[in-house]
């Protein structure tokens, strides 16, 4: 078990690697550079303000050459200063990794309680009135742009109602309470977004499971629907839901971009869309390899996970 | 049991800490918050020019000169604005025997930083010092480098020598740095100035400001809180604090604002015209919402290197098939007035005997035919190779309003026979390289931000034209050659006599209208949605942004 956890943490570094120069040439592949846009923006700047720019900020040299010279001071711990955000790269990202983990692990741990029982529970009913309305909440879910839902709650419960605000960070200092407050919207947002296609899972997975042999032998040997469902079906049809909360693992630190524009909320979706957009390399970098590498390690998590629901399985 | 627990749960919530803690009261007295839609990514004023940055900064600190609601230039941190009239600027002789000049400003006498230290000429040394390193990432250097040299007066006084002599010689709208704060930044590796400087490392220090705000709190990407300055010579503003509040997307913006979590939009940084005619019809009745039309023209930048607009008869054609009056009227109410030059006619240089193109579709046909457009297959015309009138028409993807524009343009051309294809792209790509590159081959609709008075010289003379062999420089992206023009922009800019320069603007404007590189379109304008208890906000119209004057804002509340 050791030698596959020390085999797959070296496979995944190469893919770390690999994907640092992939993210950093598409970056730089992409049409005109920060100093485009600020002649864009300003008539007075001067081809020789231009050229001047240019050289400075390294953007006059091979993409290579930029790459070799970042993963250089990368590996000795300098990740460079974010251009947008004049700061350290990790200064400005620690902070939004933070709130990001907090928003989508919330919203996340929501979703998965709420999809879970009422994706059993929809199985053990097929094309009952309960599964009918369970599958309509979870295609309303799948359906609402989360543009247009956020709208939605923000304009019932901060406009009409005015019960919560209509989005940003609370302050500095803030209590418990007021920062659920600013967070209570955004979550639902997400969870209402995320919950649908979870629990459409939950539901396949566990009506898949139901059809199995050993169902049928469990209830045979005459165990009760708790025990045949929570002792064998679950077990079992956890190990595909488990694979696709592994693979939406790596979404909890890149970020959830539509929710934090609508809301204001300073997370890494809006950040590593920034750093693209304004070609701060760094900071996109950055932002982009940290969700690689919690996807990777996530996915590991997952792997692992397989030998206990399914001792079946091992590791050579 | 459930409604009762969640009833419960939102009680505890909601109770927790009250409505004023999160900010959904909105009578509180004394403190204004303002919503815009961009941060500025460093509140260093040399460093990147973001209007976000100089919307805050206005606030913290004012430059030597302005521009006033009224488009005339004043001083504000200095006493006297320098002439030749009153003798605080001279033309000297340069030691390469060219004309240059000699400009002399005093600091205000009570200009002081937040942290005691006064405003001096050590400043604008220091400023000077920074502007014109090549490696502090100015993105302005022309400017300064201009600034032959600073000459200390004494303390409060000091004269800039520059290289030449100018209409605008005067305009100096150089913002000062604390050379007690930032010198010994900058003098321990001028290279990493930019990220070591304090405006971005320490925004909070009371030393970065001495006009009627200072920064108390700024968390990047989210907000900036702004307290009075103790230190601040002149009249008491309104409010003890205010707080600008990012929130790039604009429908959230207004959901902010009409919960109560923002009192006002900022006009320089906020709702579209159309968004903001919506917002009026729906709740007009609350808030005071104003349109000022300036300077950011909106356009069409034809490619003159495509043989078909090559002919000026095509170009003539293209906009006399044009409403652009309809346009204005029924896509924006007419707030944003048609353009007919590339000079405001709120600038005192507009000339307003310049020709103009009413919508005359008829003579855009006779036009046509007489360029040799005469066959017409499909309701489109054709020449006599047989090669059709088409066009390709581009902008920004996703501005709503210049799709809508676009749609328009297409249908009006589309009843002179003209056939335009729409490729819009995103800004990033448009701006980035097909316009920047000249890879467009036919229209390209944006908009230009300019100052008063503000000469073409990057738009419209023949050297600005970008090629791979000037490594895409300058700004003709029409490719318009014409040699009246280039000396017009030259003579514009060392004429001094004010009747003088401006016939010569007549005649630009004149020239510019006859050959018509470029299609004029309107004059886009920003709205201001205000609370009707804020009162004494003037919208300027140019680049200098209302809160230049924050303290004649008064809270009526």
């Amino acid at each position: 078990m050791l030698t596959y956890v020390a085999q797959r943490l070296t496979e995944s570094a190469l893919v770390l690697l690999i994907m640092s120069f992939v993210v950093y040439g598409l970056i730089g592949l992409m049409p005109g550079d920060p100093i485009d846009i600020m002649v864009s923006s300003d008539p007075n700047m001067t081809p020789q303000d231009a050229a001047r720019l240019r050289a400075l900020y390294g953007l006059d040299r091979p993409i290579v050459e930029r790459y070799l010279n970042w993963l250089g001071a990368a590996l000795q711990g300098d990740f460079g200063y974010s251009r947008l955000h004049a700061r350290p790269v990790l200064e400005v990202l620690l902070p939004r990794l933070g709130n990001t983990v907090l928003l989508m692990g919330l919203a996340f741990l929501l979703a998965f309680a709420l999809a879970l029982p009422a994706g059993v529970y929809a199985a053990l009913r097929p094309r009952g009135v309960g599964d009918t309305a369970i599958n309509l909440f979870a295609f309303a879910g799948i359906s609402l742009p989360p543009f247009w839902l956020a709208i939605l709650l923000i304009i019932l419960f901060a406009v009409a109602l005015g019960w919560l605000p209509a989005g940003g960070m609370a302050p500095s200092g803030a209590g418990l309470g007021v920062q659920v407050q600013y967070l209570l919207l955004p979550i639902a947002t997400l969870t209402l977004a995320t919950i649908g296609g979870i629990l459409r899972f939950v539901r396949a997975a566990t009506m898949e499971a139901l059809r199995q042999d050993y169902v049928r032998t469990a209830r045979a040997k005459g165990l009760s629907e708790r025990q045949v469902v929570f002792g064998h079906v679950l077990r079992n049809a956890m190990i595909p839901v488990v694979t696709i909360l592994a693979l939406n693992f790596g979404a909890l630190f890149s970020g959830a971009l539509i929710t934090e524009t609508m809301f204001g909320y300073l997370g890494m979706g809006k950040a590593i869309y920034d750093a693209i957009l304004g070609n701060d390399f760094n900071l996109a970098l950055i932002g982009l390899l940290l969700a690689t590498l919690t996807t990777l390690l996530a996915n590991l998590a997952a792997d692992l996970c397989y030998t206990w629901l399914d001792p079946r399985i091992s590791f050579r | 049991m459930v409604m009762r627990l969640a009833a419960l749960f939102g009680a505890l919530i909601l109770g927790w800490a009250g409505p004023t803690a999160i900010g959904l009261d909105g009578s509180r007295a004394a403190e204004l918050r303002i919503g815009i839609t961009q941060f500025p990514s460093t509140l260093n004023p040399l460093i990147d020019s973001m209007l976000a940055k100089s919307y805050v900064l206005a606030m913290t600190r004012r430059p030597l000169t302005a521009y006033d609601q009224d488009w005339q230039l004043i001083c504000m941190l200095c006493t006297e604005l320098p002439t030749l009239e009153n003798g605080l600027a001279v033309p000297e002789t340069l030691a390469d025997g060219e004309q240059g000049s000699a400009v002399t400003y005093q600091i205000h006498p009570e200009a002081t930083w937040g942290d005691g230290a006064p405003v001096t000429s050590a400043d604008a040394v220091f400023t000077w010092e920074v502007g014109r390193h090549p490696k502090t990432g100015v993105s302005d250097i022309e400017a300064f480098r201009r600034i032959l040299s600073v000459e200390v007066v004494d303390d409060r006084t000091f004269t800039l020598h520059l290289d030449r002599i100018t209409f605008d010689y005067n305009a100096f709208g150089l913002e000062l740095l604390p050379a007690h704060i930032e010198r010994a930044r900058f003098e321990a590796d001028p290279a990493a100035y930019r990220n070591r400087t304090a405006f971005d490392t320490e925004p909070a220090n009371p030393g970065l400001a001495f006009g009627p705000y200072k920064v108390v709190e700024l968390v990047s990407g989210s907000h900036i809180v702004l307290a009075r300055n103790g230190t601040w010579w002149g009249a008491k503003p309104a409010f003890d604090r205010i707080t600008v509040r990012v929130i790039e997307n604009t429908a959230a913006l207004e959901a902010n604002l009409l919960s109560g979590a923002i009192d006002m939009i900022a006009g320089e940084l906020g709702v579209t015209i159309d968004q903001a005619l919506a917002f009026e019809k729906r709740h007009g009745a609350r808030y005071d919402i104003s349109y000022k039309p300036g300077l950011i023209y909106e356009h069409l930048d034809l490619n003159l290197d495509n043989p078909i607009l090559a002919d000026k008869r095509v170009r003539k054609a293209l906009i006399l098939a044009l409403d652009r009056e309809a346009v204005s009227e029924r896509l924006f109410a007419g707030r944003q007035p048609v353009a007919h030059t590339s000079v405001s006619p709120l600038d005192w240089v507009h000339d307003p005997e310049t020709p103009t193109y009413a919508y005359r579709p008829e003579a855009a046909k006779a036009l046509l035919d007489e360029a040799g457009w005469t066959r017409i297959e499909d309701g489109i015309r054709h020449n006599a190779a047989g090669e059709r009138l088409t066009l390709e028409l581009m902008t920004t993807a996703g501005n709503r309003s210049r799709e809508l524009v676009e749609q328009v343009l297409q249908s009006m051309w589309r009843e002179v026979g003209i056939e335009v294809r729409i490729r819009n792209e995103p800004a990033r790509v448009f701006f980035g390289e097909t316009v920047t590159k000249r890879k467009f081959t036919g229209a390209a609709m944006f908009a230009w931000l300019s100052s008063p008075e503000n000469t073409p010289r990057s738009t419209l003379r023949s050297d600005q034209v970008p090629s791979a062999d000037n490594a895409w420089a300058g700004q003709n992206y029409t490719g318009f050659r014409n040699a009246e023009m280039d000396a017009l922009i030259d003579a514009i800019e060392v004429e001094l006599d004010r009747p003088k320069r401006k016939a010569l603007w007549a005649r630009l404007q004149r020239l510019y209208a006859e050959e018509l590189p470029v299609i004029p379109l309107y004059w886009r304008a920003n709205a201001y949605v205000l609370p009707k208890w804020l009162t004494g906000l003037r919208p300027t119209g140019h680049q200098g942004t209302t809160t230049l004057w924050i303290e004649e804002w008064q809270d009526g509340r």
